[in-house]
C-alpha cells in the first residue's frame, strides 16, 4: 500500500481525498479522518505562519507512515500537511486511515498524528490581531507523552 | 557541509543557511554545537541552551552523541509543532 503524503501551501478536500481512497475499492470497511485546524486563540490571532524543512516534511511523513503501515493492516493512507500563512479556521493538516475495520483506522489515524505533531519539521509562528508578531508556539510535553502509549 | 536553522534558531542566527566546514576534532553534533557557540554573539544566543535543539543529518533526526562524519546537509531547529 502506498501511502499518500502531501506538504503544500493550498487548502485540501477531505471529500475529494476520501474519494481517492475509496475509488474502485470495495474491501474498506472504515475510514477514519482526522483534520486540524487554526483555532483564533480567543479573538488574538490573525494569522498563524507555518514554517517547515521542505524535503525532509515529506520523508520524515513518508516514514512515520511506514510505521502505521506496519503496525496495522492498512487499505490506505492519506496525510496533508500545509505551510504558509494560514487564517484562523482555515484547516492545516488532514490525515486518513482506510482499513477494513474501524479499530485499525481509528488508531492509525490517532497514531500519524501523535507522531506528525513531534516528529515532522513544521513550526508555528503567531501573527496577532494588533498588527504585532506573536512568537513561535511551543512545543507542548503533552504531545511527547502522547507518543508514549504507542510505545511497548 | 550544509547547514540549515528554522524557526527562531534561523531568526537568532540571522541567516537560513551556511556552508561551513569545521576543524576535524569536530566529529558529533554536540561538538558542532559548541564550535557554532564559538563564532560570535547570535551563535551564543541562539545556541544558548542547547539541550532545546533538535538535530536532522542528511534530513534524518538525531541525538546530540550522533556522529557528523560525512554529512551533507545538517538542519538545526527547535521542538517540532507541526500538526
Amino acid at each position: 500500500m502506498a501511502a499518500t503524503i502531501r506538504i503544500q501551501a493550498e487548502p485540501f478536500d477531505l471529500a475529494a481525498e476520501s474519494e481517492k481512497l475509496l475509488e474502485g475499492r470495495a474491501d474498506i470497511g472504515a475510514l477514519a479522518s482526522f483534520t486540524g485546524y487554526v483555532r483564533d486563540e480567543d479573538g488574538r490571532l490573525s494569522a498563524l505562519e507555518l514554517e517547515h524543512y521542505p524535503g525532509m516534511a515529506e520523508d520524515e511523513i513518508g516514514r512515520v507512515a511506514a510505521k502505521a503501515e506496519a503496525r496495522w493492516e492498512l487499505l490506505g493512507l492519506t496525510a496533508i500537511h500545509r505551510y504558509g500563512k494560514l487564517a484562523p479556521g482555515d484547516p492545516i493538516v488532514l490525515v486518513i486511515a482506510a482499513a477494513s475495520h474501524r479499530r485499525a483506522a481509528f488508531e492509525a489515524a490517532e497514531f500519524m498524528m501523535d507522531y506528525l505533531k513531534t516528529r515532522a519539521p513544521f513550526w508555528k509562528k503567531e501573527h496577532l490581531k494588533d498588527g504585532t508578531t506573536g512568537g513561535w508556539v511551543e512545543a507542548k510535553d503533552a504531545d511527547d507523552s502522547a507518543l508514549l502509549r504507542w510505545e511497548e | 557541509m550544509k547547514l540549515l536553522y528554522f524557526a527562531w534558531l534561523r531568526e537568532r542566527v540571522g541567516k537560513p543557511e551556511e556552508e561551513i566546514d569545521p576543524p576535524a576534532d569536530v566529529a558529533t553534533v554536540a561538538d558542532l554545537i559548541a564550535w557554532l557557540k564559538g563564532r560570535g554573539e547570535e551563535f551564543e544566543y541562539a545556541f544558548e541552551a542547547p539541550e532545546l535543539i533538535r538535530v536532522a543529518v542528511d534530513r534524518v533526526h538525531v541525538e546530540h552523541e550522533a556522529a557528523i562524519t560525512g554529512a551533507r546537509e545538517i538542519a538545526m531547529f527547535p521542538p517540532m509543532t507541526g500538526g
